[in-house]
């Protein structure tokens, strides 16, 4: 198991390197910074001087190799927007965007499981019709236009709660939370349900048509045969054999959620990851951007690792399997 | 349950009252203040927050006239020499005191590598001490416009940068945390109180201030809101005070909400379309072996196909000025009587095409940014239809603004059709002149902007004479005739100046200023 994960985390530089290596390739595409980074009365000479100071005249595989020789360090450089450290500005937004995402996460699962089970068990009540019409909406609208409407409808309308920011934080160590104060977490609301409502949709549909999946198979059959009663037939048979599907789905997109929270982040103005990498981009802020992708990179491969610990827990097919496997081995 | 949080909500509620008399201004901006550090980033934004902290030499009134700061009053004592008297008894936010020593410091530092406020001390050779509170700066050539250009150099303070290690401005080569992008220490009427970046930033009154406040806030909290939408909602919803910029579309819709104001006014920034004549065949065109903007009868064409007063009127939604010319009205030089636009005639403009050989029109790339000046792709966007009737196709490649100014500023200038903005940082001709209209030239210093590289020795010339005449109206009188040889030669396309649009709730009192500076000293909230 623990060789398991080492290998996994080897890999996982493997992949960073090589998000790393097409980023750069790419950078020669996004633009200049020097531009952005000057004032409009500075001279054609300076500029060319302030280039070649910050190597962006050199070849892109130099450019990278200068990265990854740096980054080995934990030295990701200066932002060229902010003139502060990389690793700074990150760990600064790191909070917000991880809070937020949990609390996406935990609102799609929370009320994804129950009305995905039980639309499952219920397919013809008018409560799971109604239900699933819901989550169709929830499917189709762009993320941009539910933050708008929950905006105008909250924030402008009904003045219940905020249309921008984070409320006030309290500072644990480097991390600040919103958790700890009630504007803080009023704040959570808006954002979390744009951010969740997505994956909430997507664990409803999924978990629906895995239950009528697996309710059509023989051993449920026989497990009815045999008298069980309904609670424990659907519970601990039918929805334990549908997770596994559900556990990867909603692993990945936690990792898409704290990776490109982008929209919900520049519309709400959350003080995260994704904003920082939106204002990145139009500044052509190449430290800020190469570190985000790299970091990105790392949650993905972690995330899939825990994943697959996950199904080991909720699989007992898959223990056995590689309990054998491993006899094997050795 | 439901007592505990009414509870709850009611101690938070007595947790955040106001205190009696504190008046709290709070303001979102779409960009945001990047740094604390004055010599940072020559960039508006900044320039005017970080202006409330800090405190230049010569500053600007409500007019843009520029007005006394730390320094009081000042006087050319020869051609070469500007002779400042300095402020007396004005103390930094540390409580130290201000002296000449801290002049002499801004003025290295301002001049140091990392430091994007180099050009405005350009002219500057040397800075000299005469006593506690007189200072001497030395031109290289007279420099009549000194004063104005010194209005966005603000004065930081010695001991406070030597004390924390930020002698020298940012270095972005090097990894390390930079002090005097996240503290400020000025002379100027509000305090940095805490910020956080991205999240908020809050100034408290100084108390100590050593002018009279016409403002009567005691805590203004700025956040940054880049979304256009939220920007909006956030004001609907009364979570601030004052926001700009506006969205254009939504102008209408604040203005006829109760208790919301809009100010609107002319900006100094004059959008214009320019022309590659260097070039003896254009790069981005089907015309080849011969450059079609060599002919000033292919640049009139152009002129007289676009309809300024269509695009004012439909893609700005009137929020614009129409200009003949390159610099604005409150631009020190500025000639009302040349201001007048050669009326918009497709006809003559067909005409001209096929005088100058061109009966079937030609084809010829454009560039244009798509988030750098208000609705700037839409103009562009105008022009190609608006050219197309006369028989030019124009190929529109719009991109954001990194991509944009890397591929028309120099040394490559490569493009033959773009539109830009400009706004002169001296608040004076010379510096349009000098940047946009002047041949380029690296030895001069010349034309930096001149992206189509129109040139006229006459106009090289003036802007030489410009630079160092003293006489006010003689002066005036070489800028008229610079611009009135620009305009007849059809060196660039003026469009229009932008309008600054600000929207804030009705109890709040403002000073709008046409270079958008944004000072909170002016702010009173009812």
């Amino acid at each position: 198991m623990i060789a398991f994960i080492i290998r996994r985390l080897c890999q996982s530089v493997a992949v960073m390197l090589s998000v790393a290596f097409i980023a750069f390739a790419l950078f020669t595409y996004v633009g200049d910074p020097i531009n952005n980074i000057v004032g409009q009365d500075t001279g054609l000479r300076e500029r060319e001087q302030l280039r070649h100071q910050l190597g962006l005249d050199d070849p892109f595989i130099l450019q990278f190799a200068r990265f990854v020789g740096h980054a080995a360090e934990g030295d990701f450089g200066l932002s060229y927007q902010y003139a502060r450290p990389v690793s700074e500005l990150i760990a600064e937004r790191l909070p917000a965007t991880l809070e937020l995402s949990l609390v996406a996460a935990v609102l799609a699962l929370a009320i994804g499981l129950p009305v995905g089970i039980y639309t499952g068990l219920h397919r013809y009540s008018w409560l799971s019709q109604l239900m699933l019409t819901a989550s169709l909406v929830g499917i189709s609208l762009p993320t941009f236009l539910t933050c708008i409407l929950l905006i105008l409808v909250f924030a402008v309308i009904l003045g219940w709660l905020p249309s921008f920011g984070r409320g006030s934080t309290v500072a644990l160590g480097w991390w600040t939370t919103g958790f700890l104060t009630i504007d803080g977490l009023k704040a959570l609301i808006l954002p979390a349900i744009t951010l969740g409502l997505f994956q909430m949709t997507l664990i409803i549909r999924l978990v629906r048509a895995e239950m009528l999946e697996v309710l059509r198979t023989d051993y449920i059959k026989f497990a009815r045969a045999r008298g069980l009663p309904n609670r424990l037939i659907h519970f601990g048979h039918a929805l334990k054999n549908t997770l596994v599907p559900v556990i990867t789905i909603t692993g990945l997109q936690l990792g898409s959620i704290i990776a490109f929270a982008v929209v919900t982040e520049t519309v709400f103005q959350w003080p995260g990851m994704g904003l920082l990498i939106i204002q990145a981009i139009s500044f052509a802020d190449i430290p800020v951007m190469s570190a985000y992708l790299v970091l990105v990179a790392f949650f993905f491969v972690v995330i899939n690792l825990i994943v697959d610990l996950l199904y080991y827990a909720v699989d007992p097919r898959l223990r056995i399997d590689r309990a054998a496997a491993s006899g094997h081995g050795i | 349950m439901h007592r505990g949080l009414a509870a709850a909500l009611a101690a938070a509620l007595v947790a955040f009252a106001p205190l009696a008399g504190a008046k709290t201004f709070r303001f979102a901006n779409d960009g945001d203040v990047n740094s604390m550090d004055p010599y940072a980033r020559n960039e508006t934004f900044l320039l005017t927050f970080v202006g409330n902290i800090y405190e230049p030499l010569v500053g600007r009134d409500k007019q843009l006239k520029a007005a006394p700061m730390l320094a009081t009053s000042w006087s050319q004592t020869s051609p070469e020499v500007w002779r400042f008297k300095l402020r007396q008894g004005v103390k930094f936010h540390d409580g130290t005191p201000f002296t000449d020593d801290d002049v002499l410091f801004s003025f290295d530092r301002v001049r140091m590598d990392g430091s994007n406020l180099k050009a405005v001390v350009a002219t500057v050779k040397r800075v000299s001490k005469i006593d506690d509170y007189t200072v001497d700066m030395t031109t290289d050539g007279p420099d009549p416009i000194l004063p104005e250009e010194l209005t966005n150099w603000y004065i930081m303070s010695k001991s406070w940068t030597e004390k924390n290690n930020a002698v020298k401005p940012a270095d972005l080569t090097k990894n390390e945390d930079f002090y005097a992008s996240r503290h400020a220490n000025g002379t100027g009427p509000f305090m940095l109180k805490d910020r956080e970046p991205e999240v908020k930033t809050t100034l408290v009154n100084n108390p100590n201030w050593w002018g009279k406040p016409e403002h009567n806030l005691t805590e203004v909290v700025f956040t940054h809101i880049g979304n256009d939408a939220t920007r909006v909602a956030a004001l609907l919803s009364g979570e601030i005070d004052m926001m700009y910029t506006v969205p254009p579309q939504d102008i209408e819709r604040i203005r006829h909400t109760p208790h919301l104001k809009i100010y609107e006014g002319p900006e100094l920034r004059t959008i214009f379309l320019g022309m590659d004549q260097a070039r003896d065949e254009l790069i981005d065109s089907n015309v080849k072996g011969k450059n079609p903007f060599k002919d000033v009868r292919v640049r009139k064409a152009f002129y007289l196909a676009i309809d300024e007063k269509a695009i004012k009127d439909k893609v700005m939604r009137g929020s614009a000025t129409i200009t003949a010319l390159m610099v604005a009205p409150g631009v020190n030089g500025f000639d009302k009587s040349l201001n007048q636009r050669y009326p918009y005639d497709p006809a003559a403009a067909k005409k001209l095409l096929v005088e100058a050989g061109y009966p079937n029109g030609f084809e010829v790339g454009m560039d244009c940014p798509t988030d750098r000046y208000i609705n700037d792709e839409a103009i562009c966007q105008a022009v190609v239809a608006m050219l197309s009737k006369i028989g030019v196709k124009v190929n529109l490649l719009a991109q954001t603004r990194s991509k944009y100014f890397a591929k028309i500023l120099g040394p490559g200038y490569n493009t033959s059709f773009y539109l830009l903005g400009w706004t002169p940082t001296t608040y004076d001709a010379h510096n349009a002149l000098f940047n946009l209209i002047a041949s380029r030239s690296a030895s001069a210093g010349t034309g930096l902007f001149n992206v189509g590289g129109y040139s006229n020795k006459r106009v090289d010339e003036l802007t030489r004479l410009i630079q160092i005449e003293t006489d006010p109206e003689k002066r005036q009188a070489e800028i008229s005739e610079a611009m009135k040889i620009h305009k007849e030669e059809f060196g660039h396309i003026p469009l229009h100046q932008q309008t600054v649009v600000w929207a804030a709730r009705d109890n709040i009192e403002l000073v709008q200023l046409a270079d958008n500076f944004f000072p909170l000293r002016y702010v009173r909230v009812k």
